[in-house]
């Protein structure tokens, strides 16, 4: 079971899409599971042929636990140790003595309880953790769209707060002249048919996700203790939902597409984010966060780092406001971008570097 | 020929640990066993004093912890005080005694200054003390590790992480009610003892906290022992052998996931 | 293609867009963005969704003309006319 947000700590595996005896290939989805964030489809890591799955629909299992055992080509039958999730833990719940007593009497699944003790194990402490926090939903049965908003609020509210409360943030904002890309762009646009029609959006994304190859420490996530800097740029994108909610799935490798690629990329998230069926390593990699909310609304937002992430990217809406240039007051569209990053790994000299950057592409929107 | 010594009710003085290997005939077949082979009619009411323990670079022969051993017998009373009030109460315990009682005085609390009662009577056999209190973690301990276990405490604590002391004063008779009293509030043990880990006295703690609170463990029981090999003259590697206070307060933090 | 058969096209294709939404209950003379809470990703699917509808290509620039439910109707049925008889 993939950790698909930080705070997740088990999903409910609805269906499988490849049976026994299926190839399976890197990429392929081979089974969706039913998380706070929806319906998502899970990848698989490798190729090879699936041997076995482990966990049947309906089960509701912790983070980690094997959900299938794929034979990777080369591997003779039957010896395959489990690939379908990295680091396997033990078939046998690791749990202490008196943690297991003390779930039996709270009524808590020890199957679902994240262990932090060594190795994994669970201990009191966690049982009483997971007593704490709302019972998983029943097996099965999909969750009702109010409790899937009410645990996807928890969840929100969980990573914001551990990011509040361990990562030292820092704030900074630039207004962008927008209108050599907003012209640019209803250029492109007339020459485009309607399917293929550009959101001024795509410009901001694109944009960030150059300018990040200037400035490289902010595309990094925090990975055991360290900070690992990311070759790819997966920019992760704060979608709000219909009816609350928000999701951050990434754009996998925002800086090598093209405009029109990426804008097509940046539908099809959309679309799936709103109507299910995000894949898991949409959830689980993006590098840095990119949050709008959009041109209905206000002139900044200055964004939460979303854990293990070091920065997240705002931007405003796009409005007229009166700019001066060589001297002269003319109205301009104009955008504020804004940086919140964490101070362990950057600073505001570097986080400006950045900020410049972006404003600088968007001055030559024919070259993003 | 001690036992004999004893049996006159002539009470012999201290020796080293070491050297009882040389005795261990009068100890175990006759000092232990006559109250049983006489039928009740002869008593030894013996105490023996011994400096046992390694630390001041006596090397492989002079620096033993073999309380376990001795221990081990039924027939005989085996004593480990490690404070000064100790060292007078349960000596004068000891030699109130009708039985024979072998007090292992750790050599490195030689120099140890503290406050005694002079009209303190003489300490009960048999019973633990608790010398610090906590709630994270359990350390147990008797003797020469007693120091080392409250300095490894004194440093959890930086940490947020408060850890009982039990100090067993008394390894036979063993007080496994104030063991498990405290593994019950804490939920994890570590044994810290200077012994040889194999067939320590620790794995006996260990066992009987498996065997009667298993239910109340957090995590597995852990022992802090001396490294199996005879003990090392030079300084860095007997250090190296011995339990130490980084070792204990690495163990507490291992056992509490609290590492990396 | 009626005025009628217009406006049940375009409402249509926003229930598609706003799923939740009550339609029936829509004011047809206040702005659909505000009423729908529609952002820049769902106007486009919107004039993607009439394109397909009606075969309609709606440039940029014509973007205000369809604010509210009335005036897209408005506009698409002119549209409409005027695509047919060419």
């Amino acid at each position: 079971m993939p950790i698909l947000g930080a705070d997740m700590t088990a999903g409910t595996l609805v269906a499988w899409r490849k049976q026994p005896g299926d190839a399976v290939k890197r990429g392929d989805i081979i089974a969706e599971v039913e998380t706070d964030k929806g319906l998502i489809d899970v990848e698989v890591f490798v190729s090879g042929v699936l041997e076995k799955i482990l966990v049947a629909p309906g089960a509701t299992v912790p983070t980690g636990a094997v959900l299938a055992v794929i034979r990777e080509e080369g591997e003779a039958p039957g010896v395959a140790p489990p690939a379908a999730v990295p680091a396997a833990p033990p078939a046998r719940l690791r749990i202490s003595p008196t943690a297991k007593r003390l779930a039996e009497e709270l009524g808590v699944d020890p199957a679902t309880v994240r262990g932090t003790g060594p190795d994994g194990a669970i201990t009191r402490e966690d049982v009483e953790r997971a007593a704490a926090r709302p019972a998983v939903a029943p097996p099965a049965a999909p969750l009702a769209e109010a409790d899937r908003m009410a645990r996807m609020r928890q969840t929100i509210g969980a990573a914001m707060a551990r990011s509040k409360r361990e990562i030292p943030h820092y704030y900074l904002a630039t207004t962008i002249d927008m209108h050599r890309a907003m012209a640019w762009l209803a250029e492109a646009n007339l020459r485009r048919p309607v399917t293929e029609r550009l959101l001024y959006g795509v410009l901001l994304l694109k944009a960030v996700a150059l300018a990040l190859r200037e400035v490289p420490e902010l595309n990094a996530v925090w990975r055991g203790g360290q900070v690992v800097r990311s070759e790819a740029v997966h920019l992760g994108v704060a979608l709000s939902l219909r009816g609350g909610g928000l999701v951050a799935p990434a754009l996998h490798d925002a800086d090598r597409q093209s405009l029109g690629d990426l804008m097509r990329s940046f539908r099809d998230l959309v679309q799936r984010a709103r109507t299910g069926g995000l894949r898991s390593s949409e959830l689980s990699d993006p590098t840095i966060t990119v949050t709008s909310l959009g041109d209905q609304g206000v002139d900044s937002v200055f964004g939460i780092v979303y854990p293990p992430q070091v920065a997240i990217v705002g931007f405003g809406r796009v409005a007229e406001r009166p700019w001066s240039v060589d001297g002269t007051i003319v109205s301009r569209p104009v955008v504020t971008a804004t940086l919140a990053a964490d101070h362990r790994v950057s600073d505001g000299h570097r986080g400006s570097r950045f900020l410049a950057a972006v404003d600088r592409l968007l001055h030559e929107p024919a070259r993003l | 020929m001690i036992a004999n010594f004893a049996a006159m009710d002539v009470r012999p003085g201290s020796m080293g640990c070491p050297f009882s290997l040389l005795a261990l005939d009068q100890i175990v077949n006759n000092a232990a066993t006559l109250r049983h082979m006489s039928g009740g009619q002869l008593s030894v009411p013996l105490v023996v004093r011994m400096a046992t323990g390694g630390g001041r670079q006596l090397a492989a022969q002079h620096s033993h912890s073999l309380e376990g051993w001795f221990a081990h017998i039924p027939g005989i009373k085996v004593l480990a005080p490690a404070t000064p009030a100790d060292a007078r109460g349960l000596l004068l315990a000891a030699l109130e005694d009708p039985d024979p009682v072998f007090v292992f005085e750790h050599a490195t609390l030689y120099p140890t200054e503290g406050e005694v009662d002079e009209s303190a009577g003489p300490a009960e056999i048999g019973r633990a003390a608790v010398r610090r209190e906590g709630s994270a973690v359990t350390l147990i301990t008797y003797g020469g590790s007693l120091p080392k276990a409250l300095q490894a405490a004194d440093r959890l604590a930086v940490e947020g992480l408060e850890a009982e002391v039990i100090d067993l004063r008394s390894l036979r008779p063993l007080d496994t009610r104030a063991i498990l009293a405290s593994v019950a509030r804490t939920h994890r043990a570590v044994i810290v003892d200077e012994g040889w880990r194999m067939c320590s006295f620790a794995a006996e703690v260990s066992a009987q906290i498996m065997e009667q609170g298993f239910y109340d463990l957090d995590g597995p029981v852990a022992r802090v022992c001396s490294a199996e090999v005879p003990m090392p003259y030079a300084k860095h590697m007997e250090d190296a052998a011995l339990p130490q206070v980084a070792t204990i307060v690495a163990t507490v933090q291992e056992r509490l996931g609290r590492r990396g | 293609m009626t005025r009628d058969e217009v406006r049940a096209t375009v409402l249509r294709v926003l229930g598609d867009i706003a799923p939740e939404a009550d339609l029936a209950s829509l004011k047809p003379d206040v702005a659909l963005r505000e009423q729908l809470d529609l952002d820049s990703m769902d106007v486009l699917n919107f004039v993607v969704g009439l394109h397909a509808a009606l075969g309609v290509e709606i440039p940029e620039a014509d973007y205000p003309k369809f604010a509210t439910l009335d005036g897209g109707v408005e506009y698409l049925t002119g549209r409409h006319a005027a695509d047919a008889r060419r």
